[in-house]
């Protein structure tokens, strides 16, 4: 392309025939050659905040739990005194807490997103897709706030009055079943807390199961349909191990999102750090939401550098979900393009 | 031979017959599926309108909230604190999420930078934001030994800025190389191609990107905890601690007093439309230009 316009202004005149150099208007560039340094470095500078922030939080976590890091070490994680007066701490509660609301979501979360990731590619006419996908976008745009307060004055006394007094009474004398549906009749507790962060992730599973089952190549999927399959056993045989990584990829998405949920949890977990019985409706605490009431009022002493080691375990957890998330994410897009 | 054929055809046609069953089991079960996620939906926000539609009313938004045991009160305050917030980081973050997605698609295509902050930032999306809460409070309200407006709305800009980049990004990639080159062979200088030609083509996508942004700040609740904290009263100084809606439906909800419950609900309303508004408009803006 340079070839036909030579650089030589005077050469380039002589290439234009007719034109003289007076007729033409005199035309001034704007050169500015620090321009393109700036904005060179001002992208540059915004690409270096982006691990600078990562780093600042892991480093602000680990500076400020050092002193409990210290005090208790490893430990810290398997003890489960939490006791703010006497001013000794250990994390188990909270842990299980995190690890107990988590799972359970999970178990729920994951089967129902798949059958809405099933129905939205597989079922739905063209004509329904578009409003279900807007629906399901926009339950993952409701703020945690919401979901919080409607599962402590809504869903939290149907759970007791429907679920939990009907077990209760049921089970009550059985000595493993009695002990997991046992605890005051409110309903708020470890299950309550659960199937709102199911609630809550089933959004995000969906989304990613939908976006990933849509990579499936349709001559694929129209080969199995050729050779009379039935629209499950494409999903199942052709669909899904096509997807698989994705497919993991987007319910270890939704897992960090539930680790990490701090208001829905804590309007509805009890907030009590002693646990007495492993029960689904005991009140409970997890690590988020231990963070969100108590370390405003912290007072001296290990209670904050306590609960700054809470938060780091907490957020290298997530880290690694989600950073395994996305590797199987991008394996199945790398394929994808290999393929292509 | 003909036993074996006709057992063979009975063979197959129960099996032909299972295979059916199994199909139409897993598409009633997708289907119920289907109907148990948009149940939630509008549960959710029929419990909403129902609770919070009552609260509203004209001292809502001119009275700040009121002390426990006293009648009436508003949330004047903290929908100014929410907004004041809100508005702050998103003028804070949006440049920077812009730049760094800028950054991405055209200048670290290739190359360490690039991938890494990519493969970060899709971290930094999904992380704990009560973690964000908890890095300003010891980047912020430790050195200023006070709560502060200003540190919430530091909080709520680390929290646009991984939104913004993610949409840049993918906004500018979407945009045609040729596009690009043809500005190139004017003699264009890189910060003026990128500026008058590929963020402008991209500039529809970019604005979705900040109003999604907008919608995911303003329900933030826990990195304000420790970093605007709340305030009784009203103010409208960034420097004191800040009243924000979100905040101060936390702290109503658990309160034991009536009036207090239905200002939180209130609350809820206000957010839930607000929220659920921002996102609705960011599509339809997003579809028209497009």
């Amino acid at each position: 392309m340079a070839a036909t316009l030579p650089a030589d202004p005077a050469l380039r005149k002589a290439r234009e025939p007719g034109v003289k150099p007076a007729d033409r208007p005199p035309t001034r560039r704007h050169n500015a050659p620090w321009a393109d340094t700036v904005f060179s470095f001002l992208a540059h500078a915004a690409a270096w905040f982006t691990l600078a922030m990562l780093a600042g939080i892991i480093g602000s976590l680990v500076l400020g739990a050092m002193p409990a890091i210290r005090e208790y070490g490893l430990p810290f994680l398997w003890h489960s005194e939490w006791d703010p007066v006497q001013d000794h701490y250990g994390g188990l509660v909270m842990i299980y807490g995190t690890l107990a609301t988590s799972i359970i979501a999970l178990v729920i979360a994951v089967p129902v997103s798949f059958g809405i990731a099933l129905f939205l590619t597989e079922l739905a006419p063209t004509w329904l897709k578009r409003p279900l996908g807007i629906a399901i976008e926009l339950l993952a745009g409701v703020p945690s706030i919401v979901y919080g307060m409607w599962g402590l004055t809504v869903f939290g006394p149907i759970l007791a009055t429907y679920v939990q007094q009907p077990m209760q009474a049921a089970f009550g004398n059985v000595p493993v079943l009695g002990t997991l549906f046992s605890g005051p009749p409110v309903g708020i507790g470890i299950l309550c807390a659960g199937i709102i962060l199911a609630i809550m992730v089933i959004p995000f599973i969906a989304s990613v199961m939908r976006d990933v089952f849509e990579v499936t190549p349709p001559m694929l999927k129209e080969s199995a349909y050729g050779l009379g399959a039935t629209t499950w056993e494409v999903v199942y045989k052709v669909v899904l191990p096509y997807t698989k990584t994705g497919v993991v990829g987007g319910i270890m998405l939704g897992l960090g999102r539930a680790l990490g949920e701090t208001m829905a949890v804590t309007f509805v977990i009890g907030n009590q750090s002693q646990l007495d019985q492993i029960s689904l409706f005991s009140a409970a605490n997890s690590i988020t939401s231990v963070l969100a009431n108590e370390f405003a009022e912290a007072g001296d002493g290990m209670h904050r550098p306590a609960l700054l080691y809470l938060a780091l375990v907490l957020f290298v957890i997530t880290f690694f979900v989600l950073a395994f998330a996305k590797v199987l994410l991008m394996r199945l897009s790398r394929n994808e393009g290999a393929r292509a | 031979m003909t036993i074996s054929t006709s057992s063979l055809s009975e063979g197959r046609l129960a099996m032909h017959h299972r295979r059916k069953r199994v199909n139409a089991i897993a598409l009633t079960l997708a289907l119920l599926a289907m109907g148990f996620g948009v149940f939630w939906l509008i549960w959710i926000l029929i419990e909403t309108v129902r609770l919070g539609l009552g609260g509203m009313s004209w001292a809502l938004f001119t009275e700040s909230t009121p002390a426990a045991m006293s009648e009436g009160g508003g949330l004047a305050n903290a929908i100014y604190g929410s907004l004041a917030m809100v508005t702050v980081a998103t003028l804070v973050g949006t440049p920077i999420g812009v730049f760094s997605g800028i950054y991405l698609a055209e200048y670290g295509q290739k190359g360490w930078l690039g991938a890494t902050v990519r493969f970060i930032n899709d971290i930094l999306l999904s992380a704990p934001s009560i973690v964000i809460g908890l890095f300003i409070y010891a980047l912020v309200v430790v050195p200023m030994k006070a709560f502060s407006g200003w540190a919430g709305s530091m909080a709520l800009a680390l929290i646009v800025i991984p939104v913004v980049i993610r949409t840049t990004e993918n906004m500018l990639n979407l945009i045609p190389h040729a596009l690009r080159e043809a500005a190139y062979a004017l003699g264009t200088p890189k910060w003026k191609v990128i500026s008058s030609v590929t963020l402008k083509a991209a500039r529809s996508g970019v604005i979705t990107g900040v109003l999604l942004a907008v919608a995911r700040i303003s329900g933030e609740t826990a990195p304000l905890l420790f970093t605007a904290l709340s305030n009784q009263f009203f103010s409208s100084d960034l420097a004191k601690p800040l009243a924000s809606l979100p905040v101060t439906i936390f702290k109503f909800a658990m309160q034991p007093y009536e009036n207090l419950q239905h200002l939180a609900w209130a609350g809820v309303f206000l957010i839930t439309l607000g929220v659920l508004g921002l996102n609705i408009a960011a599509r339809v803006f997003f579809r028209n230009k497009h």
